[in-house]
Formats: structure tokens, C-alpha cells, sequence
């Protein structure tokens, strides 16, 4: 910095201030985040299924409720002012608000909500399982999910599930209304709009679309006309930048306002920065370890929890990760409904070479691991690979592109598998259904979560999953899944290490940007400049 | 390349040009099949319902055999159809008409430093040849050929955007600027002179100087050897002996006869050597995440995202025999012996 | 042995063609840049051969509360990197996977390209036709997006690496065996070779080759600095070798993300291909000016 100063002195003193910058403090009314922008394959919400175009979802479109990202579990009023569960747990009516308006000047009516709902059924892209799973099918869609007028929606549930579960579904991102008529309008070979949407929308949020262009920015602006945010920014850009020295850069220099995806040594240097605060968020993505029950050490339980004793959590907290990751050690990340706390493991190579040797590996064993490319992954397996390797635990590390490490996991064919796992949704069933169901542990099952991909066959989990998913008590569901994780912690073939910690760094006066545990719940509207 | 005289000959290279394509289309389509993602991950992604997977890879056609899947990528090509990037969801010509400018920006810029600062020096290294000007030029030329061009852009914007703060960093253009200049050629610099807008034409140059001074160092010393090559050979012949023998000024020998021979060859190389900018630039794009045809095919072949990867190694490979039949055109008009 | 060596009428054709050498060695002695590259090369084999016992550290030993410590720490006199490896360690252990990849790829690469232009060049006809048109396949490519998709499809690694940069390599090699072949191919020693009824494989093995391999020296030469930078690139879009490897294409790519703060994670690595590249291509240009004087 003081270098930096000196030298820009140095150029004005010698009138060559041309070749200066001019402070580029981005304009008062628009808030500009560099960000890592996902592929955006499609910004239609019913074929929407990563981070960021989930978060331009929740910024362009409005649902029938929200979920509450300040407290979990809490459900908010969305376009539907009010709603009610009736005694036999699956018939839901929902009174939509009056006044709510799509961009396109229409009202939103009930009609709008039901068609888009029964749309995400019919065109059954990559996020259609929030609805199936609930029992709603191409066939019977039109029937369970209706606009009885025009401000009432009725929707059955196959069975009977907890209702906090059927709303925070109906709050996710994929269960956005959209603008029937414009999407009618806008048909190809009945494709219900699909195709015409996945470069457009059709929504009614607090911010409409400018424009995107692919790899490099996201436009929003500012929608006036909507029934409860009138965001003080008329613009908000996501900028894409991958790098996070890029990021820092940009944000030290006030090109940027927002920089989110800052490594722990950038956030070091920015926290002595006077220019900029530095904000940290619990996020839900938990890191950690899938080993395939296929290969013969991890068939067996002793092994799985000796590798559970082989990782220097404390070492990789305090050295590599430090505020950006947080150790925990069961499904459900820290702030979820039934979450708990249990931090049994810590480094104790002795221990786990007394358990690889029980388990007949008394010089341990060898087993690929697959990486995703680059930070902070291939950082984390080396030392891993390292720490493993005080027992005789051979690591060889498969780094690869995220999609080719995936489809290896997918066709379990690693033997350990390195990465994060998010929830959908709000709900500790979607992270219970991940890591602790497996209907059908065949090759051809249609269910492939986490617990088939790594063949760890539990019809007793399975069970109790589907138990507490069904319970319509609080606390008793809650209860549920604190015993589902002390059990799991023990047995299952996953060694979860870490949460993920979201960090924000923002300029100073740059305030009111919401972020929920998931992108679900990342909000523009409350942003200001100060 | 033999010049082609007789419409047979024509007809004959024509038929090579499409059985060069023919087989380069070939090829990218089987190493795109044999990269082992799931092309339909990127699209319905991880959580996808079994039947939604399936689905997808019905509407694609990807559960056809796999010549068959050949077979109807090309009819699609040979009515100038690329079809639809599965990562961006517009057409792949769309997309290709997007990022190439970008990448023709950089490499022009490159080619010219490249000849303002290459072809002098190797004409002043052919007039010395063996002195100490001949050898820093060879060193300075072999140094542009041994350093990595992502490790150099590295260090330079470590040095001249993160320290010195001289130029601008990653990207093409600053956001408070984008938007404001129409994109008539894609040519940013072009695009804000003809807008007569200043701002937008001073930033936008603060961003590429770096990238484009980095390839056009490697442009440089590539031409710097070559047009010295050219230049001694031409000096060695009997006319130049001739011209100075009849009393010409050396300066006249050396840039009216030698160079404006040496020219012939020399706008063969330059040409060549902006193909490989084309294509060359790949990892540079990525260093500065220049929004190029490098980048936009790299990340569409980390998806599996066939289509792009087809489109645009078609466009490139198109580029390189276009540019090589362009020299072939030029050295003919340029060669007094040939015209 | 002076006299022996530059004997006008040698006796042998073995004392002749040591004598050749002789000439070409004394030749590239009196090319200083040229005895600079050789140097540079030499040492990088004598690195190969002996790095590891010189290295102070274990190129993998992590000390993570050591990470990122600047050159010229007692002990780390280049710094260590982001898990607290010693750079030093890592780039002495680093050379034999360089000089490993180079090797490979050129003994890949020469011998198909030599075959291909050699057998085209000599046949001749439809032979000639098909060979060439695969060659300009080839050469059409995009060669660095070629090898991107290559390891894409093989999979990441230090070996399918090498394959993919070979495999894009061999046609210039092959174009030039192939020009090599047509000036000598209507030479009168091969119609005297021919008469006195040498077999095709023969001639092509015995007098053809031979005739090629000094311009494909030269070029192999000139290409290993450039198989050198390619693999780095590779290594550094994390295609090559894999972590933990102190392959150093690799270790810029670990230093990209500590940049700012930590400059010498991917300068020094960065230093040490430079300077490995620049040797090939110092020694090549001098091999050039002995052994192919009319590429000049």
C-alpha cells in the first residue's frame, strides 16, 4: 500500500497522472460483488440447480413463503399472506396477498402459483425432486395442486410429512411463481416456456434481469413496483471473478464493493485495511470425506473410524482454513433445525493405527482419493495425505474438474471422495436424506444421494430418516435427528470434518446485504451506501 | 504449398481442406466422447431424479450410438448449424461471435508490437551480424521462447497492476464502463474510438497493454529471428552486391532491395504467427481472464460441453488454413518472380 | 588423436564420422551462448541424477505453522510454500520429473515423426497423400487446446501428459523428415543403393534417416524447451503431474492464489523452467550453426 502511494505521488509528481487510475469508487446507488459466478447452464428456477443463479432466483422471483435466514426453521409470508395445514396433515391451503405484481405489470394470481408449481412436475429438469418427493407426479399434479379463486391455492401431499418440511420445500428457490400468460406466450413445442426462459424471466421479485453475460457479469436491477422491498439500490452487478487475489484487489481498490470469496491469507491482510470490514457468516456446506464401502478397508467399521482419528483438525483449523472453516463433525450444520454440536474426533495416530491393526491392516492400506481442482481442495488432500500417512494410509490424490470428480462419485468408482455437500433446502431432512437414506443400495436404483454413492446399505437408517421426516412434532422430530447423528457420527462411511464459514468483505458505509446459511437466502433489497 | 494454375487443382485442394476438416471433426468429436464426465451433469446436475437424468440425455440425443450422434452433427454443421452450448445456453456461433473478437483484439495488438519491435531488430541483427547487437537480439529472442507465458503474465500483473498500479488487472474492461460503447466490431478499442468515447478507450487499453505487450514480447522475438534469416539471405545475393557496387546508398540497398524482399517470406511468417496467437493465447486468457475464445473453449471442454468444443476448434482450424491460403495468395502477389 | 580426427583421407568410415564430430564440438566451443546452454542442460541431468540427495528437506515434509516463510529464512533459503514445504527441496527434487517429461516426449515423438515423413516422403503416391492429410489434421489443431482435450479425455497425470503433448508434436517432425526425403530421395547414391538391390526398408533405414537427423536434432533440441513450457502449462491448469508432486508448472499454479503476499511460491518455480527452457534453446541455436548451417 504505502509502496503503492508513494509511487502514485511519484507520477503526479512528474505529470504523468495519465497513466494513474482514477479511484474508481463504484456509483452511489449500485452495489457491485465480485463473486465466482457458477455456470449459469439456465436461469429458469425450475432447471436452476447451482449456488449463485439459486441466489438470482431468490432476487428475481417471489414464492408463496420464505424461509427465514436469520432463524432456521421459521417461515415467513411470501406472496401467500397466510396459510393453513388441515387435520390430516396433507391438505395445505395458502391465501395469496392482493397487489403483488409480476415485471410484467400482471397481478400475481393463484392460478400463476399452482401452474408453476405443477410446470416444475411436468418438466421434471435437475431440482424437480422438491416437489416429487413429496408424492406429486406429471399425472397427478393438475389435481393435488390447485387455484381454488384467485387468491387460493389448495395442494395435497402424498403422505403425511411435517409441515415444516412441505414449506420450506415450497420456499426453495425452484418453487418460484412465474408470469403463466408471459410464459404461454413464449411457448415452443410445449416446452412451457423452458426455452425461452433460460436466457430471460418471468418473476415478480424486488429486482429484474438486465442481462447476463455468461463468465463475466450479472445485471439486476431494481423493480419499483414490488409489494414489499424497495431496495436503495437501483442496480446490483455480479461480477465474476475467480481469482481471489483478483478479488482482493479489486475490492482494495474500490472497483468492487463486496468481495465473497476471499482465502483466510487475503482476509488476514484485509482486516488490517481501514477501508474495508470484513464480516463472517456461517454457511451450511459441510467438507468432508466419502469412503466407498466397496473397497475392502472401508467395508469395515474399524477402519472408517480410524481414519476419523487420522485428520489434524485442530492443525488444518488454525494454520490453513482459519475463519473460513469451522470443525463439525455431523449432518446437519451448526444453526439447523436438530443440529448438535458432538466433536468426537480429534488427531490420535496411535489410535488409529491400534484400529487398522485390529482390523487386520496393521501396516495400513493404500486408496485414491478424488479432488476437486484448486483451493481449498487439493490443499486440504495433501495434508490429509500427509496425516494418513502416520498410520500407513496411502493416499494418491485424482485431482480433476469438479464435474469430472463427480461423475467418478456418482458412478462409485472412487475409493475416497473429497467435497461439500450443501443442503437444498432449509430442512435437516435434506441433509439427513443425503447422508442417511438408501432405499435401494442396487446399481440401477434411482436414488443416488451420498449414502448409495458410497454402497452404505441402511435400511434401519433408512427407516428412522423417513421416521423423522413424518413426525409432526417439533420436538420430537428434533429429538429424532439428534440420536439419527450420534449413531451416524459413529458408523458411517463419511468422515465430515468442517463448515464451511461464509466471508464478506465490504467496503466501509457498504451495509444491509442478508445471507442466509444458503444462497437460498442471500437478499440485495436491504443494501445501502453509507 | 504448390500454387494451384488448373481448375483440376483447385477441385483437388478443395477436396483436402474438406477431408482436413472432415478429420479434425472426427477427432474432437471422439476425444469429446471420451471424456469421462456425464454431459448431462452440467446440466440437471448432482440431486436430479433418475428420470429427470434420463430425460435429459433422451432430449440431447446422447443415448443414440455413437456414429449415429456423428452423423447428425455434421448434417447440423453443413447447414452452418454449431448447435446450442449446453453451458450458456445460446447458440454456440452466438457465443463464438462474442469471445472471438476478443481474442482478434488481443492477438492484433500483439502481432503489431510484435512487427514494430521484431522486424527492425532483425534487420539491424542481419546489418551486424556477429557483433554484439546480433547476440542480444538472439538472447533477447531465445528468452521470449523459454519463458512460460502464464508464469510472465503472472509476475507482470504482480509488478505492474498489484505494486506499481500502472495498468489495469484482469478482464477487458472496468464495470462503471461497461454498456457504454455500442459493440459494432467487437474491437473494444475500435469500438470506443468510433463512440468517441475517451474514458471508455483509456481503460480498455490499460487492460489489454499487459496482455498483449506479453504475447507481443513472444510475437517479437519470433519475428526478430526469422526476419534476420531472411534479411542474410537476401544480403548474401548477387543484386545486393550489384546495388552497392553501382554506389547506392547503403540505406537504400538495405530497405529498397533486401527488406523489400525479404517482405515476401516475411508477411508468410506474420500471418502464421497470428494464427498461433489465435490460439495461442489460451492460457494467457486465463491468467487475465480475458474473456476470449481460449477461455470459452477451455471451460467448455472442462464440462463436456460438446458443442462448444466442436464449434470452436472448427472456427480455429478454419482460421489456420484460411491464414495459410492467405500467405499462399500473398507471397504470390507479393513475388515479382511469381506475378 | 588430433591428427588422427581431422585426417583428410580417413580410413574407416567410423574415423570419419568421429572426425565430423570432432569439427562440430570445436565448432560450438567457439559459441560461448551456446556452451551456456549446454551448461544449463548439464545441469539440470546432474539435478536429475543427484537432486534428492541434495536437497535439504524432504520435498513433501509440511510444517504448516512454517508455511509461507520469505527466501532467505535460515534453512529454507527460497521460502516455503503454502503448507510449509521447503522450496528449495522441492525444486532440486522437481528436475528429474522435468528432464523425465522431456525425454519421454521426445522419444515418443521423433521416431513417429521420422517414420511418417521418411516412408511418405519415400513412397511417395497415395501413401504420401493419406500420410500428409493425417499430418495436416493434425497440424490444424489447435495444438494446445488439443492437448487440453487429450488429458481431459485420458485423465489428468504426468504420463497421459506427456502422450498428449507427443501427440501433437509429431507432425512437424514429420514434415520435415518428409522434406528431407524429397531432396535426397532422387539422389543418384539411392538409385545406385537401389540397383545394387537394397530392399525399401533398408534404404529408407540405412541412407534416408540418416540424411534427416541432424535438421531433427536440431528441432528436438529447440522443441524440448518448448515441451518443457507446455507441461508446465499443463501442470498448472492442474492437467499434468498431481499434487504433491514438486513438478514445477504445478508449483506455480500452488503459488497463484498467495501471490500478493507471498511472491516467491510461484516465482521461483517459474525462474527454474525459464531457465531450463532457455538452456535447450541456447544449446539448440548452436547446434543449428554446426550441424544444419542452411536453416541458418
Amino acid at each position: 500500500m504505502r509502496i503503492r502511494r508513494a509511487l502514485l505521488a511519484l507520477c503526479l509528481a512528474c505529470g504523468v497522472a495519465a497513466t494513474a487510475p482514477a479511484t474508481a469508487d463504484t456509483p452511489k446507488n449500485m452495489v457491485v460483488m465480485a463473486a465466482m459466478l457458477d455456470e449459469f447452464i439456465s436461469l429458469d428456477p425450475a432447471e436452476i440447480y447451482e449456488l449463485v443463479p439459486i441466489e438470482y432466483a431468490a432476487n428475481v422471483y417471489d414464492r408463496l413463503v420464505r424461509t427465514d435466514p436469520r432463524r432456521p426453521g421459521e417461515i415467513l409470508p411470501g406472496l401467500a399472506e397466510r396459510w393453513s395445514v388441515a387435520d390430516d396433515g396433507r391438505t395445505f391451503t395458502f391465501t395469496l396477498r392482493r397487489g403483488a405484481r409480476f415485471h410484467s405489470g400482471r397481478e400475481v394470481t393463484a392460478a400463476d402459483a399452482a401452474w408453476s408449481l405443477a410446470r416444475l412436475v411436468r418438466l421434471n429438469k435437475g431440482p424437480a425432486f422438491l416437489l416429487t418427493q413429496m408424492g406429486f407426479s406429471a399425472d397427478n399434479v393438475a389435481e393435488r395442486i390447485r387455484a381454488t379463486d384467485t387468491t387460493t391455492l389448495v395442494l395435497v401431499t402424498g403422505e403425511r410429512y411435517a409441515p415444516t418440511f412441505v414449506l420450506n420445500c415450497l420456499g426453495a428457490w425452484a418453487a418460484s411463481v412465474l408470469d403463466r400468460e408471459l410464459l404461454l406466450a413464449n411457448e415452443v413445442n410445449g416446452d412451457l416456456g423452458n426455452a425461452w426462459l433460460k436466457t430471460r424471466e418471468a418473476g415478480s421479485g424486488p429486482f429484474r434481469l438486465v442481462a447476463l453475460r455468461p463468465g463475466e457479469a450479472l445485471t439486476l436491477e431494481a423493480f419499483p413496483g414490488h409489494w414489499q422491498d424497495h431496495p436503495a439500490m437501483k442496480r446490483v452487478v455480479l461480477r465474476h471473478v475467480p481469482e481471489a487475489a483478483a478479488q482482493r484487489l479489486l475490492l482494495e481498490k474500490g472497483d468492487v464493493d463486496i468481495a465473497r470469496n476471499l482465502g483466510p491469507d487475503d482476509l488476514a491482510a484485509l482486516r488490517a485495511n481501514p477501508d474495508v470490514q470484513v464480516r463472517t457468516v456461517p454457511a451450511a456446506d459441510l467438507l468432508y470425506l466419502g469412503l466407498n464401502t466397496r473397497h475392502p478397508a472401508f467395508a469395515k467399521p474399524a477402519v472408517r473410524e480410524a481414519l476419523k482419528w487420522l485428520v489434524d483438525y485442530e492443525g488444518i483449523s488454525r494454520n490453513v482454513f482459519r475463519e473460513t472453516h469451522v470443525p463439525h463433525q455431523t449432518f446437519l450444520p451448526a444453526g439447523f433445525f436438530g443440529a448438535i454440536d458432538d466433536l468426537p474426533y480429534r488427531f490420535d495416530p496411535a489410535r488409529a493405527r491400534a484400529l487398522l491393526a485390529a482390523a487386520g491392516y496393521p501396516d495400513g492400506f493404500s486408496a485414491t482419493i478424488d479432488v476437486r481442482k484448486g483451493y481449498p481442495g487439493q490443499d486440504l488432500a495433501q495434508i490429509l495425505q500427509a496425516n494418513f500417512a502416520q498410520a500407513g494410509v496411502k493416499l494418491e490424490l485424482l485431482v480433476a474438474d469438479n464435474k469430472q470428480t463427480l461423475t467418478r462419485y456418482r458412478a462409485r468408482r472412487h475409493d475416497i471422495y473429497q467435497g461439500y455437500w450443501a443442503p437444498d433446502y432449509i430442512d435437516p431432512h435434506s441433509n439427513a436424506q443425503g447422508f442417511a437414506w438408501n432405499p435401494d443400495n442396487g446399481d440401477d436404483s434411482p436414488n443416488r444421494l451420498l449414502a448409495w454413492r458410497n454402497a452404505w446399505d441402511i435400511p434401519d437408517y433408512t427407516r428412522r430418516t423417513e421416521a423423522a421426516l413424518a413426525e409432526p412434532d417439533p420436538a420430537r422430530r428434533r429429538a429424532a435427528y439428534e440420536a439419527l447423528q450420534r449413531d451416524f457420527v459413529r458408523d458411517a462411511p463419511f468422515v465430515i470434518l468442517f463448515q464451511k464459514v461464509l466471508t464478506l468483505a465490504e467496503r466501509r458505509g457498504v451495509e444491509g446485504f442478508v445471507t442466509g446459511p444458503i444462497n437460498d437466502q442471500f437478499f440485495y433489497s436491504g443494501i445501502v451506501k453509507r | 504449398m504448390r500454387p494451384a494454375r488448373l481448375p483440376g487443382a483447385v477441385a483437388r485442394r478443395t477436396l483436402e481442406l474438406a477431408a482436413t476438416f472432415l478429420g479434425l471433426l472426427a477427432v474432437t468429436f471422439v476425444i469429446g466422447r471420451l471424456v469421462p464426465i456425464d454431459p448431462v451433469l452440467a446440466l440437471v446436475g448432482d440431486r436430479a431424479s433418475a428420470s429427470a437424468h434420463a430425460q435429459a440425455l433422451r432430449e440431447l440425443g446422447l443415448d443414440q450410438p455413437l456414429w449415429r450422434q456423428f452423423l447428425d452433427y455434421l448434417g447440423q454443421v453443413l447447414q452452418g448449424d454449431f448447435g446450442v452450448s449446453r453451458l450458456t445456453s445460446n447458440p454456440v456461433a452466438e457465443d463464438i461471435a462474442r469471445v472471438f473478437p476478443a481474442t482478434v483484439e488481443l492477438a492484433t495488438l500483439a502481432t503489431l508490437i510484435g512487427v514494430l519491435g521484431g522486424v527492425p531488430l532483425g534487420v539491424l541483427a542481419a546489418l551486424r551480424q556477429g557483433t554484439w547487437v546480433d547476440h542480444a537480439v538472439r538472447v533477447a529472442s531465445l528468452i521470449g521462447y523459454s519463458v512460460p507465458v502464464f508464469w510472465f503474465g503472472l509476475m507482470g500483473l504482480l509488478v505492474f497492476y498489484a505494486r506499481l498500479d500502472w495498468v489495469a488487472g484482469p478482464g477487458r474492461l472496468d464495470l462503471a464502463y461497461e454498456g457504454l460503447v455500442e459493440p459494432r466490431s467487437g474491437l473494444l478499442l475500435l469500438d470506443a474510438l468510433l463512440a468517441g468515447e475517451w474514458e471508455v478507450l483509456v481503460d480498455a487499453w490499460r487492460h489489454i497493454v499487459l496482455p498483449a505487450s506479453i504475447l507481443g514480447y513472444f510475437s517479437m522475438a519470433y519475428l526478430a529471428r526469422m526476419t534476420r534469416s531472411f534479411m542474410l539471405e537476401q544480403l548474401h545475393q548477387e543484386y545486393v552486391l550489384t546495388a552497392r557496387v553501382k554506389g547506392l546508398a547503403e540505406w537504400r540497398v538495405v530497405l529498397c532491395h533486401a527488406l523489400a524482399n525479404a517482405a515476401v517470406p516475411l508477411v508468410t511468417v506474420i500471418a502464421l504467427s497470428f494464427g498461433h496467437l489465435l490460439e495461442g493465447s489460451v492460457l494467457t486468457e486465463i491468467v487475465f481472464a480475458w474473456p476470449g475464445l481460449g477461455s470459452y473453449l477451455t471451460q467448455a471442454l472442462m464440462s463436456a460441453d460438446m458443442n462448444a468444443v466442436l464449434g470452436g476448434t472448427v472456427v480455429i482450424g478454419a482460421i489456420f488454413v484460411g491464414l495459410n491460403l492467405l500467405a499462399d495468395v500473398l507471397y504470390r502477389w507479393l513475388d515479382p518472380r511469381v506475378r | 588423436m588430433r591428427a588422427w580426427l581431422l585426417a583428410e583421407e580417413p580410413a574407416s568410415p567410423w574415423q570419419a564420422r568421429l572426425g565430423r564430430l570432432y569439427l562440430g564440438w570445436r565448432r560450438l566451443c567457439g559459441n560461448p551462448l551456446a556452451l551456456l546452454g549446454l551448461a544449463l542442460v548439464l545441469l539440470l541431468a546432474l539435478l536429475a541424477a543427484i537432486g534428492p540427495w541434495l536437497a535439504p528437506h524432504d520435498p513433501a515434509a509440511q510444517a504448516l505453522e512454517l508455511r509461507l516463510r520469505p527466501p532467505l529464512t535460515p534453512g529454507y533459503w527460497l521460502g516455503t510454500d503454502e503448507l510449509g514445504r521447503d522450496i528449495l527441496s522441492r525444486l532440486l527434487c522437481g528436475a528429474r520429473i522435468t528432464l523425465g517429461i522431456v525425454l519421454l516426449t521426445v522419444a515418443i515423438v521423433v521416431p513417429i515423426g521420422l517414420a511418417i515423413g521418411t516412408v511418405a516422403g519415400y513412397a511417395g503416391g497415395w501413401v504420401d497423400t493419406v500420410l500428409m492429410r493425417l499430418t495436416d489434421i493434425f497440424l490444424a489443431f489447435p495444438r494446445l487446446i488439443l492437448a487440453l482435450a487429450l488429458v481431459a479425455a485420458l485423465g489428468p497425470g504426468i504420463d497421459n501428459a506427456v502422450l498428449a503433448i507427443a501427440l501433437t508434436a509429431w507432425p512437424a517432425y514429420a514434415r520435415l523428415a518428409r522434406a528431407e526425403t524429397l531432396l535426397v530421395r532422387r539422389a543418384d547414391y539411392i538409385a545406385a543403393v537401389r540397383l545394387a538391390g537394397a530392399s525399401h526398408a533398408r534404404i529408407v533405414v540405412r541412407h534416408v534417416l540418416p540424411l534427416c537427423l541432424p535438421s531433427v536434432i536440431v528441432r528436438a533440441t529447440l522443441e524440448m524447451a518448448g515441451v518443457i513450457v507446455t507441461a508446465a502449462g499443463l501442470g498448472f491448469l492442474g492437467l499434468g503431474a498431481q499434487p504433491p508432486s514438486p513438478e514445477w508448472g504445478l508449483m506455480i499454479a500452488s503459488g497463484r492464489k498467495v501471490l500478493l503476499d507471498s511472491w516467491w511460491v510461484a516465482t521461483m518455480p517459474g525462474l527454474a523452467i525459464f531457465l531450463v527452457s532457455l538452456g535447450f534453446n541456447l544449446l539448440g541455436d548452436g547446434l543449428r550453426d554446426v550441424l544444419d548451417p542452411r536453416q541458418g
